[in-house]
């Protein structure tokens, strides 16, 4: 299996074996550059991704710990931990959690019904828009909704003919529970994206044997089916909460900063528009950002394995 | 028939991925269960639909109405002149176009690298590739604000280095998946032993299974390029989104609107025709799957 | 231990050394049709199982074989017909209620659940008590001598164990039939025949009635009570595995099982000429004898002669270890002949034999008949 095997059907190779001491260098040649062939090849990836990723987190982090007069410090980290700071994270995990659960579950069924759809076309069709929506984020999705559910929206006029205007019962769109409802948007198509090879590696002969053991469906789902998805699901709402977590465009086009939020507090400090006494604030803000995603995705790495090995 | 492995089962599972499932709906005869269940599926697709159906009605329509609220091509026709939307669309059109290069220069010949001479690299590569989901784009912008030098600072095409990065999980995933349908590896060595050199390997084998994939990650990149907000507006660049914020974030920015559901709409039908494309190619160009 | 007592409340005095209580139920297929779209996959089936006996269904793919198992099992709908167990007719009942054991072809043991859990989950669908489960399942997994995997998950399994475990949670329920869908043929060859063995003495010992689908005819022919053959849908033949090979009532069944050489024949009357001599023909039920014939012999049919003045020579041979297997052109054909290895040594290329036929009599078959079969056939 390694690169040598394919070298040796190389039929361009032209070993004519006349000049010994050629060979020979030619060979070590050879061998240095099979050896770092890969390296070579893959040089370009990681250097750019270094560059491009690795070096703006160390940058953060570094800031993070770096004082106003530039010595190593804590108190960035002790300002974000009090007052409005610690609200922002409060409320960021709070619409975090709430918008990986409710799409989560919400997109686990929808991609039950899509899977067991009988047009092939449909499915691969949905599928793959999933993907487009799954992006769909930031100023557009915001305004699509306000185009809706805003106060004078489309639907908004609809119910408020047959007298359901939600306006009427206490929605707000601009509120918490209505960039949950609007994050929506983009969390269920990931959700579906993320369970769909997962529910399609569930077995029909799991289910036949199930029900050749007697079990009824609401059973077979119990014992066998829930359990088999569930560390896909978790795996996914995990994603669902990373993703919810960092959002910044569209929970700052529809709050216009009424909720604190991390991301939008960070914006905040690039802009200029807060000033504090402690001037690294803000890349405080992105490294306890980071901390939370970090463990998110570690949990994330942990869950997928388990899954792996059950639906193969 | 020799023992089927996990491997064997699991990409042949994969590859008749769509048929399984409707097969075995077919072949599961129980009458009262699947009229019962049949309503179910329809509420969930009825609602589902709803919900993700009126929005982008509603913002269409909206953008197909002038101030008066009546029904016109008004608000589109007059796109192209509002003021700064020309600048902005060309300078998100140069962004997006140097994305997409830099992007599919970096990535397809690593993920073929990869896939055909190191596999075992695959779990790095997917580490790796997960890492933008980690490191958002908010807590990047703060970073590369911080870290990049100042010539690049002034140049917009620090955004497009950005995107590559952002993009790197759905491109290096549409490219991964499109290569791991087959045993890649082991048609490349019968290529190879059959007398066929590198370069015609890889164009009668390993980019007619690239072909699909390339072309989701394509329209991923493009999606995510001309979408993108956070790091432009605040890397203070008016690219398109950037300006819809700037023009008037009210509801009476149809103009803005306008703007929005051509984006989502456009990547919609880009979408629907690569699959429809790629369905019509797919009997020919996986060779060797089953 | 009368019959007729549903399986949940039989005592649960079960032991490995001892017949369960359940012996085998009775199966009837009855006139079964199943359309799948245009094609027709069961055209009228109707067999009768007895109870205790392993019934093989032998064919090959697409001949419905699966198809009738599944019906049998309740997962497939019947366009018409009716599947009589033990008098009842089950042809309404739901799968999960008609009390049959099914072992599937590959992976059907639930992923997230060790050995013991698998076994006894069927005993837990009927609710008996964790403790009796648990004995249960346990005894079980002792039959098929995995006792020490009992908590071991699918993915830590082998195939060859996986199919055992599969099988011993089809029996915790003492179910009435066993159904086996191919069980075997995604395992390795050596494991293949051990389980082969192990199935047979359980069934067996246990007197359930079996239905053993495949389409491997050496599984067939060592394990089964009775096999039937299938083709496109309908019963070529139901028979002992060696009246089935040894006396095959169709064209189709001579070449499925076992190996048969053609040789266009003559009919005279009830007789045909082979090799200059006459024999006579099987009463076929109805075969076509009009137009061009074939006989179709097993290579034991014929023997062969060292004779300089024969008009056949021997142009291959084939160790098989404890019989050689010849081919001798005669003419223009070429029929298979096997010898005992000892005499096939002194046997060279080339040598001139003469070749008699000592069956009985022989199976003949119009030319159209066997030739549409045997493209039928990958052999």
């Amino acid at each position: 299996m390694s690169n040598t095997d394919v070298v040796a059907l190389d039929p361009d190779s032209r070993e004519s074996g006349s000049n010994a001491t050629t060979r020979k260098s030619n060979s070590w040649l050879r061998i240095v550059l099979r050896k770092s062939g890969p390296a070579i090849a893959l040089a370009p990836f990681f250097i750019f991704t270094f560059l491009g990723l690795g070096i703006p987190t160390i940058g953060v982090i570094f800031k993070a710990f770096q004082g106003n007069n530039g010595g190593f410090t804590f108190s960035n980290l002790g300002q974000i931990v009090h007052g409005v700071y610690l609200t922002g994270f409060e409320n960021s995990f709070k619409l975090a959690f709430l918008s990986s659960i409710i799409p989560g579950v919400l997109g686990v069924f929808l991609a039950y019904a899509i899977q067991t759809s009988k047009s092939k076309a449909l499915r691969r069709l949905i599928t793959a828009v999933s993907g487009v929506f799954a992006n769909f984020g930031g100023v557009n999705l915001t305004f699509m909704f306000i185009a809706t559910l805003g106060s004078t929206g489309l639907l908004t006029f609809w119910l408020n003919a047959i007298k359901l205007n939600p306006w009427h019962f206490g929605f707000n769109l601009y509120t918490f529970s209505g960039v949950v409802f609007v994050y929506m948007y983009f969390q269920i198509p990931l959700m579906v994206l993320v369970i769909t090879p997962a529910l399609v590696g569930l077995r029909e002969s799991w289910r036949e044997a199930a029900e050749n053991m007697g079990a009824s469906n609401l059973r077979y789902w119990y014992h066998v089916g829930v359990p088999v998805l569930l560390p896909s699901i978790l795996g996914g709402m995990l994603l669902l909460f990373g993703s919810a977590f960092a959002a910044y465009a569209t929970a700052e086009s529809l709050t216009t900063g009424i909720i604190a939020l991390s991301p939008i507090q960070i914006g905040n400090f690039i802009n200029g528009n807060v000033i504090s006494n402690q001037v690294n604030t803000g890349y405080a803000i992105a490294f306890g950002m980071l901390v939370i995603l970090s463990v998110t995705m570690i949990l994330y790495g942990l869950v997928r394995k388990r899954a792996s090995r059950w639906l193969l | 028939m020799a023992s089927l492995n996990n491997f064997e089962e699991a990409t042949f599972l994969a590859q008749s991925r769509d048929e399984s499932f409707h097969v075995a709906e077919v072949s599961t005869g129980k009458l009262k269960k699947r009229r019962h269940f049949r309503w179910w599926r329809f509420a969930v697709l009825a609602v589902a639909a709803a919900y993700f159906l009126i929005p982008l009605f509603a913002g269409i329509r909206f953008s197909l109405q002038d101030t008066a609220g009546k029904f016109s091509f008004e608000t589109i026709a007059a796109l192209p002149s509002a003021p700064g939307f020309s600048a902005a669309f060309w300078l998100s059109m140069r962004v997006t176009f140097v994305t997409v290069l830099i992007s599919a220069a970096l990535m397809v010949p690593t993920a073929i690298y990869v896939h055909v001479r190191v596999p075992r690299m695959r779990r790095v590569m997917d580490f790796v590739t997960v890492l933008p989901i980690v490191i958002p784009p908010i807590i990047l912008i703060i970073g590369v604000l911080f870290v990049a030098p100042v010539w690049l600072k002034a140049s917009p095409y620090l955004l497009s280095l950005m995107y590559v990065i952002l993009a790197m999980p759905f491109a290096y995933r549409s490219l991964d998946a499109g290569l791991g349908a087959i045993d890649l590896k082991t048609l490349t060595e019968a290529s190879r032993s059959l007398g066929g050199n590198w370069v015609k390997t890889i164009w009668s084998v390993v980019m007619p299974n690239l072909r699909s994939g390339l072309m989701s990650a394509l329209v991923l990149t493009l999606a995510l390029a001309l979408g993108e907000f956070t790091m432009a507006s605040l890397d203070l660049w008016q690219t398109i989104p950037v300006w819809i914020v700037s023009t008037n974030g009210l509801p009476n920015g149809h103009i803005e609107i306008a703007a929005a559901m051509i984006g989502l709409v456009g990547a919609c039908v880009l979408v629907t025709l690569i699959v429809s494309l790629d369905r019509s190619q797919s009997g020919r160009g996986k060779a060797g799957t089953k | 231990m009368t019959e007729g007592i549903e399986a949940k409340e039989r005592p649960m005095t079960f032991t490995s050394s001892q017949p369960t209580t359940s012996s085998g139920a009775s199966v009837v297929l009855d006139q079964l049709v199943r359309d799948f779209g245009k094609v027709r996959a069961l055209d009228g089936l109707s067999l009768e199982i007895n109870p205790g006996e392993f019934m093989a269904l032998l064919g090959p793919s697409g001949c419905g074989k699966t198809t009738a198992l599944r019906v049998l099992a309740g997962f497939e709908q019947l366009d018409s017909g009716r599947v009589i167990v033990d008098g009842k007719d089950l042809s309404r009942v739901n799968a999960q209620k008609r009390d049959m054991g099914m072992v599937f072809q590959s992976y059907s043991l639930f992923p997230n659940m060790n050995a013991l859990n698998n076994v006894a989950f069927g005993l837990r669908m009927r609710r008996q008590s964790s403790s009796s489960r648990r004995a249960k399942a346990g005894e079980l997994l002792e039959m098929v001598g995995l006792s020490d995997q009992a908590t071991k998950y699918p993915h830590q399994m082998s195939g060859g164990q996986q199919q055992r475990i599969a099988l011993a949670r089809a029996l915790a329920i003492e179910p009435r039939v066993l159904l086996l869908d191919e069980p075997l043929s995604a395992l390795d060859a050596i494991v293949r025949a051990e389980l082969r063995d192990q199935i047979r003495s359980l069934q067996q010992r246990l007197s359930i009635t079996t239905v053993f689908v495949t389409h491997d005819q050496e599984e067939v022919l060592s394990m089964a009570d009775r096999v039937c053959v299938m083709s496109k849908g309908h019963i070529e033949q139901v028979a002992t595995p060696s009246e089935l090979y040894g006396r095959p009532a169709t064209a189709f069944v001579a070449q499925f099982v076992g190996i048969s050489s053609r040789v266009p024949v003559v009919l005279f009357g009830q007789e045909v000429e082979l090799f200059g001599l006459r024999c006579p023909i099987r009463s076929g039920d109805g075969s076509d004898l009009t137009g061009a014939l074939d006989a179709l012999l097993r290579p034991e049919d014929i023997a062969i002669e060292v004779d300089p003045e024969g008009k056949g020579f021997v142009t291959r041979k084939s160790f098989f270890g404890a019989m050689t297997r010849l081919v001798v052109q005669v003419g223009e054909l070429s029929v298979r002949v096997d010898v005992r290895s000892d005499k096939a040594a002194s046997i060279d290329l080339g040598t001139h034999v003469r070749p008699t036929i000592i069956s009985r009599d022989v199976l003949v078959a119009s030319r159209k008949e066997v030739a549409g079969i045997a493209e039928e056939i990958p052999k």
